[in-house]
């Protein structure tokens, strides 16, 4: 395989931005190349991931996306979800035919109604859509049934959002940034019962770019190369009904990418992992998936303290997707995350341990639906 | 029996769908936004390739730039294209008849889309009589301004 690197980065912070869908991007993609000190006409090729027609109102990316990620006639294509736009990237690196590609990811979450309002869709019109379920209900059933089969605790997934906001407090990029305690979690507004609100995700605004290198030209674009060993995607059925919510597609998506980075123990070899978690108990349960933990221990790893910011294997030291919800665009805000915590730029949300090795998470879709995963080194 | 056709034919369902969106105009719409409420029509320049934008950008999406100089651009200008419009569907902001016009406002360098008015457009034979590949058009400005682009009420003819 040719080998690759993200050479530079760069993420908006959670607030809320003034500016248009357009300026914002483009203020982002600049900072990559300027970091980089490239020219926009340097550029390979560039790959934009929105959702154009709910998460920012728009039918067609041309109008604002592709001039702010100085795609203005660059080769280029878009995918709605930025870990498979990441993903893409490398397939085009490998490919040989280009050495560098810039991958930017928009939304503007501020713009956008609630979440709910823009999940709902994705349900089909006839059935599920009028029946209420989108991706907090689909979520929230899937959650009674990790606890009944697996006897989590709605303690234990509390548990999560306590870490996850604590940590984001040392993350300056990050949107929610509060400490609270396992009863403030507890004693939140019940969204969909067992769900409570702390342990939803919210709504932001984030534009993250990466620019990837080929191995020669990374080299020359960074001192701190953060190479690309592996990545793994897998799809399961739209259907909830036709699934078993709690053995999706994750684990077959974390075998393709363990594969291909030849990573044999993940539990041992993974010393971070950026999680995708949009509701709290899901990061104990894709953890499991991952094999960070046996099928089954989520509530036991929590409890464990190892995925603790300054555990022997923590999870989500960002404050993972609970703090910070832009939502086509969570899956580089990992990548970004991770690779900060491996060149060890991520300041006050450093990890103790030295990392060599780790894991970013993406997934959407009703119940972790879709999964992709990308393993990443120093 | 599963076998047996039903007795309706497979219905349609009507769907709309409508969903309410905050988008932040940002500083630099807001600015030429501004203008037009003073009857000034302004763009800004690139530095790199010194071509300049009107409606105005923030930043040359050729030369990925800032675009840091604002100017003032003439209120006349040539007709690059244009066509006449008379379907009417949904979503569909102006009436038709109604005629979009690409100019290229004087001292600017792209086509400035707006819509050519101000006689009877009814009959499409006698606006082709009036309206020329290459001719002069002014904005004609909206007594009352709101800081959109119907501000310029339209762009009459110049003869």
């Amino acid at each position: 395989m040719r080998k690759m690197a993200i050479a530079q980065f760069a993420q908006s912070a959670g607030v809320e931005s003034k500016e248009n869908l357009m300026d914002f991007t483009y203020r982002i993609s600049k900072e990559v190349l300027d970091k980089a000190g490239l020219k926009r006409s340097e550029v390979g090729c560039v790959v934009i991931a929105s959702s154009d027609i709910f998460h920012s109102g728009l039918s067609c990316a041309n109008a604002i996306d592709w001039d702010g990620a100085g795609a203005f006639m660059v080769e280029g294509t878009r995918a709605e979800d930025s870990m498979f736009a990441f993903i893409y990237a490398c397939m085009r690196i490998m490919s040989g035919h280009f050495d560098t590609v810039l991958v930017t990811s928009i939304v503007k979450g501020s713009e956008n109604p609630e979440n709910d309002t823009l999940t709902g869709f994705f349900a089909d019109p006839f059935y599920m859509r009028p029946l209420g379920i989108n991706e907090t209900t689909a979520a929230a059933m899937q959650m009674r049934e990790y606890m009944q089969r697996c006897n989590i605790t709605e303690e234990q997934c509390a548990k999560v959002v306590v870490k996850n906001l604590g940590n984001a407090l040392f993350n300056p990029y990050a949107h929610v940034r509060k400490r609270v305690t396992v009863d403030d979690v507890l004693n939140s507004d019940v969204v969909s019962d067992p769900l409570k609100a702390l342990e939803c995700a919210p709504k932001s605004e984030g534009v993250a770019s990466i620019l990837l290198a080929a191995e020669d030209k990374a080299k020359k674009l960074t001192d701190k190369p953060v190479w690309v060993k592996g990545f793994g995607t897998s799809m399961d059925h739209f259907n909830l009904g036709d699934r078993d919510l709690l053995n999706g597609q994750l684990k077959i998506a974390a075998g393709r990418a363990y594969k291909m980075a030849g990573i044999r123990n993940p539990k041992k070899e993974i010393d971070v992992a950026e999680i995708c978690e949009p509701y709290a108990f899901q990061e104990l349960l894709w953890c499991e998936k991952l094999g960070l933990c046996g099928d089954g221990e989520g509530g036991k790893l929590i409890d464990s303290g190892v995925t603790q910011m300054h555990g022997a294997s923590p999870v989500n030291p960002s404050g993972g997707v609970l703090a910070m919800n832009p939502y086509v665009s969570r899956g580089l805000y990992r990548l970004i995350e991770s690779a900060m915590q491996i060149s060890g730029s991520a300041g006050g949300h450093q990890v103790d341990k030295k990392v060599k090795t780790a894991l970013a998470h993406g997934t959407h879709g009703f119940a972790g639906q879709c999964h992709s995963l990308v393993i990443l080194e120093g | 029996m599963a076998d047996e056709k039903p007795k309706e034919k497979p219905r349609e369902m009507r769907a709309e769908v409508t969903v309410p969106y905050e988008m932040a105009v940002g500083s630099n719409w807001h600015r030429f936004f501004e203008g037009l409420k003073e009857e000034k029509i302004l763009g800004t320049k690139c530095r790199k390739c010194n071509r300049i934008f009107v409606p105005p950008r923030s930043f040359c999406p050729r030369c990925f730039d800032d675009n840091e100089e604002w100017v003032e651009v003439g209120q006349e200008g040539r007709i690059e294209t244009w066509c006449y419009s008379n379907l009417m569907f949904p979503g569909q902001t102006l009436k038709p008849p109604f005629v979009p016009v690409q100019v290229v406002l004087d001292g600017t360098d792209m086509g400035f889309q707006h819509r050519i008015a101000g006689f009877d457009l009814s009959d499409f034979e006698k606006v082709r009589a009036l309206v020329k590949f290459g001719g002069r058009v002014r904005a004609v400005w909206n007594k009352e301004k709101k800081g959109t682009i119907f501000d310029i009420d339209y762009f009459e003819l110049v003869t």
